[in-house]
C-alpha cells in the first residue's frame, strides 16, 4: 500500500492525505535508528487532545442551549432532549464544513510544500464552531475558515509558526467582512421562531444595565450567544482541566482575569459605564477567550514575565474596547489578536531584561573581587 | 519592442519590484478611481520621463533630484487640475493620492534609473510602460475589490440579484485597506513563486 504513495509512484501526489491517515489510524513503522533525543509522552497530538476534552463540557451545554433557545422563541416548551438533538443537528453541519475546508486546505498545502499534515488544526476546527453564532451560513464558515487557514497560518508556515491565532481570525473575518450574521440581535438563537416579541440579542448588546440578565444566569448560560462561550460552568470545567494538566498556562487565565476586573473597576470608578465588574467578567465571550483563546501556546507570550504582561494587557484592552466602543461590543477576540501581535515584543523585552540585569551581575561580583 | 515589455510582466513595479504600494492600497477600492489614477500615475511617468530625458545633460547632477521633482510636480498639477474639471467625482475619491504621485517611487525611480541615462523615446516608453505594469495591478485589485466588496464594476451592477435572495453576502472586509494589502501580498505570491525545476 505505502510502496504506491512513495516517490516517482503513480499516487505520489496523495502522499501527504496518505500519510496523515496511516498515522492517524495505524502506529508508525518508522523507528529512530541512530542518536537519540528524550522527548517527553506528551506531544502535539495528546495536547490537541487535552484541549479537545477540556472544551468538551461547553459544547455539550452549547448543544442544549442552542435547541433550548429555539425552542424558547418559538414558544414551544423546551424538553431536554429534542433540544440537545437540535443544537447538535445545527453544530453538525458546521462542524463538517469547517473541518472539510480547513483540513483540505491543509493537506494540499502540506503536499505541496513536502510536509506531513500536521495535527495544529483538529482544535482550531473545534473552536471555530464554537465561537460562531449558531445561525451562521454555512458558505461564510467555510470562507472564514478558507481565510484564517491561509492567511493566518499557511503563508507563515503553517502550524507552531502562525503568530496569529487562526479560529480568532475566522471570526474577526466573518465580523468585519459579513457585519449582518455576527452582530445585532438576530443572530444568537438559531432559526428564531414566529414570535417577534422575543429579543434575541446577547448581553453584550443590551443597552441599559436592566436588561442584562443576572450574574447567575449569565454564570449558568442558558442565554442567547455563541455555541461555546455562553455556561461559564463549563468553561471553568475546562480551564480547571487545561491549568491541571499544565497545557494551558494558568498564569494567562489569572493575569486575563486580573487585567479585566482592573479595566472595569476603572471604568467603574469614573462613571463611563454602570455594568458591575463582575458582570462585565460574565459576558459575552470574556471567559471563553480567557482560558480558550489567550493561552494558545504558540501565539501567547512565552517567557514567564511576559506571560503576566500579556495576560494583563488583554484583559485590560478587552474592557476597553467594550465600554469605548459600542460598535465593537466582543472587544475580547480583537484583544486576543492585539496581543497576539505584541507578544514577541513582550517576549523581546522580557528576555533584553534578564540579559541585562545578569550582566549586571557579573561586573558587580568582578568589582567585588578586585 | 520587447526590451519594455518588462513591467508588465518579470519586472512590474509592483508585484516585483514592490514599489507604489501606498497608493496601490488607497485608492482600489472600486474599479473607478484604480483607472483614473492608472491613468494618471502613466501619463506623468511618461511625460515627465520624457522631460527629463530631454534635458538630461544640462541637469546638474547634484541637484537632479529637485529638478525631478520640479518637472513630476508639474505634470501632478496638471493632471490633478485636468482630473478637477472632467471627472469631479473620481477627484474626489482619490483626494490627496493624486497629488501624492509626486512622490511616488515608481515615477522617481524611472527617472533615476532610466530617463537620466538614455534618449528620450525610449526613456518614454519606459515611462509608458511602467505606469501601464503599475495600472495593471491596480486594475486587477480594483476589479476583484469592487466585484466582492460591492457586488459591481464600474458602479454596474454584476452580482446577479437571484445569488442575494440565495444567502450570498458582499465581502464588507473587501472594501476596508487590509484587505488591499492581503490581496496585493497573494498577487506578488502568486507571481513571485518559483518555477518547479528551480526548487
Amino acid at each position: 500500500m505505502a510502496a504506491l504513495f512513495g516517490k516517482g509512484k503513480p499516487l505520489h501526489a496523495f502522499q501527504a492525505l496518505f500519510d496523515a491517515v496511516d498515522t492517524f489510524l495505524l502506529t508508525p513503522s518508522s523507528v529512530t535508528r541512530n542518536g537519540c533525543h528524550v522527548r517527553d509522552a506528551v506531544d502535539m497530538k495528546r495536547i490537541m487532545i487535552t484541549v479537545m476534552f477540556a472544551l468538551c463540557p461547553a459544547l455539550l451545554f452549547g448543544w442544549w442551549n442552542v435547541g433550548y433557545q429555539h425552542f424558547l422563541s418559538a414558544g414551544v416548551d423546551p424538553a431536554f432532549w429534542p433540544a440537545f438533538g437540535y443544537g447538535f443537528l445545527q453544530w453538525l453541519p458546521m462542524a463538517v464544513v469547517v473541518y472539510a475546508v480547513g483540513l483540505g486546505i491543509e493537506v494540499c498545502f502540506a503536499q505541496w510544500r513536502g510536509h506531513e499534515v500536521a495535527e495544529g488544526f483538529f482544535v482550531t476546527g473545534f473552536l471555530i464552531p464554537m465561537i460562531m453564532p449558531p445561525d451562521v451560513p454555512l458558505w461564510i464558515l467555510a470562507v472564514a475558515t478558507a481565510f484564517s487557514v491561509v492567511f493566518a497560518k499557511e503563508v507563515f508556515g503553517g502550524t507552531g509558526y502562525n503568530f496569529l491565532n487562526p479560529a480568532i481570525v475566522a471570526r474577526v473575518f466573518v465580523f468585519f467582512a459579513y457585519p449582518s450574521v455576527i452582530s445585532g440581535d438576530k443572530v444568537w438563537i438559531a432559526h428564531p421562531g414566529m414570535s417577534d416579541a422575543v429579543s434575541g440579542a446577547t448581553p453584550l448588546a443590551m443597552e441599559s444595565v436592566a436588561q442584562i440578565p443576572s450574574n447567575w444566569d449569565l454564570f449558568v448560560g442558558a442565554i442567547p450567544g455563541c455555541i461555546g462561550e455562553t455556561c461559564k460552568i463549563a468553561i471553568l470545567m475546562g480551564a480547571l482541566l487545561l491549568a491541571f494538566t499544565k497545557v494551558a498556562d494558568w498564569r494567562i487565565m489569572l493575569s486575563v482575569m486580573v487585567g479585566g476586573v482592573a479595566m472595569a473597576a476603572l471604568f467603574n470608578a469614573v462613571g463611563m459605564t454602570e455594568v458591575p465588574v463582575l458582570t462585565q467578567l460574565l459576558m459575552g465571550g470574556f471567559l471563553f477567550g480567557a482560558v480558550f483563546m489567550a493561552t494558545d501556546p504558540v501565539t501567547a507570550a512565552h517567557t514567564r514575565a511576559g506571560k503576566y504582561v500579556y495576560g494583563l494587557l488583554v484583559g485590560l484592552v478587552a474592557i476597553m474596547i467594550r465600554v469605548l466602543n459600542k460598535g465593537y461590543v466582543e472587544g475580547m477576540m480583537l484583544a486576543i489578536l492585539l496581543m497576539n501581535i505584541m507578544a514577541p515584543l513582550i517576549d523581546y523585552c522580557v528576555v533584553q531584561i534578564h540579559i541585562r540585569r545578569r550582566k549586571r551581575r557579573i561586573t558587580q561580583s568582578k568589582h567585588e573581587k578586585v | 519592442m520587447k526590451k519594455y515589455l518588462g513591467p508588465l510582466n518579470r519586472e512590474n513595479p509592483i508585484l516585483v519590484q514592490v514599489l507604489g504600494v501606498c497608493s496601490a492600497l488607497a485608492v482600489t477600492a472600486q474599479l473607478k478611481p484604480a483607472v483614473v489614477m492608472a491613468l494618471s500615475v502613466t501619463v506623468v511617468c511618461a511625460l515627465s520621463n520624457l522631460i527629463i530625458s530631454l534635458i538630461r545633460n544640462t541637469i546638474p547632477p547634484r541637484v537632479r533630484i529637485i529638478v525631478q521633482l520640479l518637472v513630476v510636480s508639474f505634470f501632478v498639477v496638471m493632471v490633478d487640475m485636468f482630473l478637477q474639471a472632467y471627472v469631479y467625482d473620481v477627484s474626489k475619491m482619490l483626494s490627496v493620492f493624486v497629488g501624492l504621485i509626486i512622490t511616488n517611487c515608481i515615477v522617481m525611480g524611472r527617472l533615476e534609473a532610466f530617463a537620466l541615462s538614455h534618449k528620450p523615446l525610449p526613456s518614454l516608453m519606459d515611462g509608458l510602460m511602467n505606469g501601464l505594469g503599475y495600472g495593471l495591478v491596480l486594475v486587477v485589485v480594483g476589479s476583484l475589490r469592487e466585484l466582492l466588496g460591492r457586488g459591481t464594476l464600474w458602479n454596474i451592477r454584476i452580482m446577479p440579484q437571484a445569488l442575494y435572495e440565495a444567502g450570498y453576502l458582499d465581502n464588507g472586509l473587501m472594501i476596508l485597506p487590509p484587505m488591499a494589502l492581503i490581496l496585493i501580498g497573494s498577487l506578488i505570491w502568486i507571481f513571485n513563486r518559483k518555477p518547479k525545476n528551480a526548487r
